[in-house]
């Protein structure tokens, strides 16, 4: 078999629940090293200077670190987790204002997990990735600019009726995985 | 909550992703969301798209203190909890009542309200209808997102019972009444005022101020 990148998400999986549940400050700046470059740039993609952002870095890590105990890797790739908090950080920002954000899933703590679960999770997730994978690169910026620029889905569409099909038919059956875990998350 | 049937649209729900809805809007997403499993999964799985758009987007360089300076800071206080549930009311509504019961205003033919948020754009609002009641025939001038909260309601398009959101636009001319039973509390956010067919209901528009 392959060896995986020290970068490939199982790794970073192990490294935020080693900082979930040992409180590692030596995984978490393995996280740092990979994410902070990559916020930063996706915050400069708006228009931010680069001290500005990573100001806005450290506050997004800073949330990383406190919100840990709510990462489930069951229903989230460390990727698209930190990603959550640093758009909705951005968000704030952009609008001068906190968002109205929903509850939190409770979580059991300590959390019982279910590598079955967490295996199929990764799995559908890797198919996304492969989905991703297969688009030109012309497509694949437009939708990156879609979730890591400052524009609406609705004019992605309109500029240029993208093949979303594959990737929407990949998260559709994220989706209803997802639906099953949450729904076996509850009391 | 297995039995929600109307949901948020993909549309709005990306749009509420990305923060582009406005303020009343968004509440009744996050409400929503709060207690509807196939929401919150549609948007964890965006995220999930989007978290593996960042692992393959550009790095550029870092100041090298960085991390020294941000592992100094780990220990600072923590955040404050997300929003918890009240009764009926979902975390991020019982956060906009500040935690307290609604103190409920009269708004004509028996109908209850109390606004929870409005600007010059928009508004979101509480509504207690006793069961049987009917909310006067309206349009709109431009959308209107209703959720039920307790009870249920049923107009020309449908019934809705907790958890379930109607989505109206300007197309659609409703008469929401309540079933019977348990008066029906909705969430209702619009981002025009709404314009009522009978006199009747016009002349009580400004008090409602809807």
């Amino acid at each position: 078999m392959q060896q995986m990148p020290p970068e490939a998400p199982s790794t970073q999986t192990e490294w935020m629940l080693a900082v979930r549940d040992q409180r590692d400050r030596a995984a978490f700046g393995r996280l740092f090293a990979f994410y902070a470059p990559r916020i930063k740039g996706m915050l400069m993609r708006s228009g931010m200077s680069g001290a500005e952002a990573e100001d806005v870095v450290q506050d997004v890590m800073l949330s990383v670190w406190r919100k840990a105990a709510q990462f489930d890797p069951a229903r989230a790739q460390v990727s698209g987790w930190i990603y959550r908090i640093a758009r909705n950080r951005q968000i704030d920002l952009v609008r001068r204002a906190p968002r109205t954000l929903p509850e939190e899933v409770e979580i059991e703590t300590p959390p019982e997990e279910d590598p079955g679960q967490q295996l199929a999770f990764a799995e559908e997730a890797a198919k996304l990735r492969a989905a991703l994978d297969q688009l030109s690169p012309d497509q694949r910026e437009v939708i990156a600019r879609a979730y890591l620029g400052d524009l609406t889905h609705g004019e992605i569409r309109a500029e240029t009726g993208l093949p979303l099909g594959t990737i929407k038919s990949r998260i559709r059956l994220g989706l209803e995985r997802l639906r099953h875990e949450l729904k076996d998350l509850r009391p | 909550m297995d039995q929600i049937a109307h949901h948020i649209p993909d549309t709005m729900l990306r749009a509420y992703a990305a923060g582009q809805l406005p303020r009343p809007f968004e509440l009744v997403i996050a409400a929503h969301v709060s207690l509807c499993d196939d929401c919150r999964a549609r948007l964890e799985a965006e995220d999930t798209l989007a978290g593996t758009l960042l692992e393959g987007a550009a790095t550029p360089a870092v100041s090298d203190d960085l991390l020294a300076r941000m592992l100094l800071r780990l220990d600072e206080a923590a955040p404050p909890a997300a929003p918890a549930r009240m009764g009926i009311y979902p975390g991020p509504v019982a956060e906009a009542l500040n935690h307290q019961p609604p103190r409920w205003r009269a708004a004509g033919g028996g109908v209850r309200q109390k606004i929870l948020f409005e600007d010059g754009k928009g508004s979101v609002r509480l509504l207690w209808i006793p069961g049987g009641m009917a909310v006067p025939d309206h349009g709109h001038n431009g959308l209107e997102l209703t959720m039920v909260l307790q009870g249920a309601f049923h107009d020309e398009t449908g019934q809705f019972r907790t958890g379930d959101v109607e989505v109206a636009d300007e197309s659609l001319e409703h008469t929401p009444i309540a079933d019977e039973g348990v008066p029906c509390i909705c969430l209702a956010a619009t981002d025009a005022r709404l314009r009522f067919r009978s006199l009747l209901p016009r002349l009580a528009q400004p008090f409602l101020r809807i």
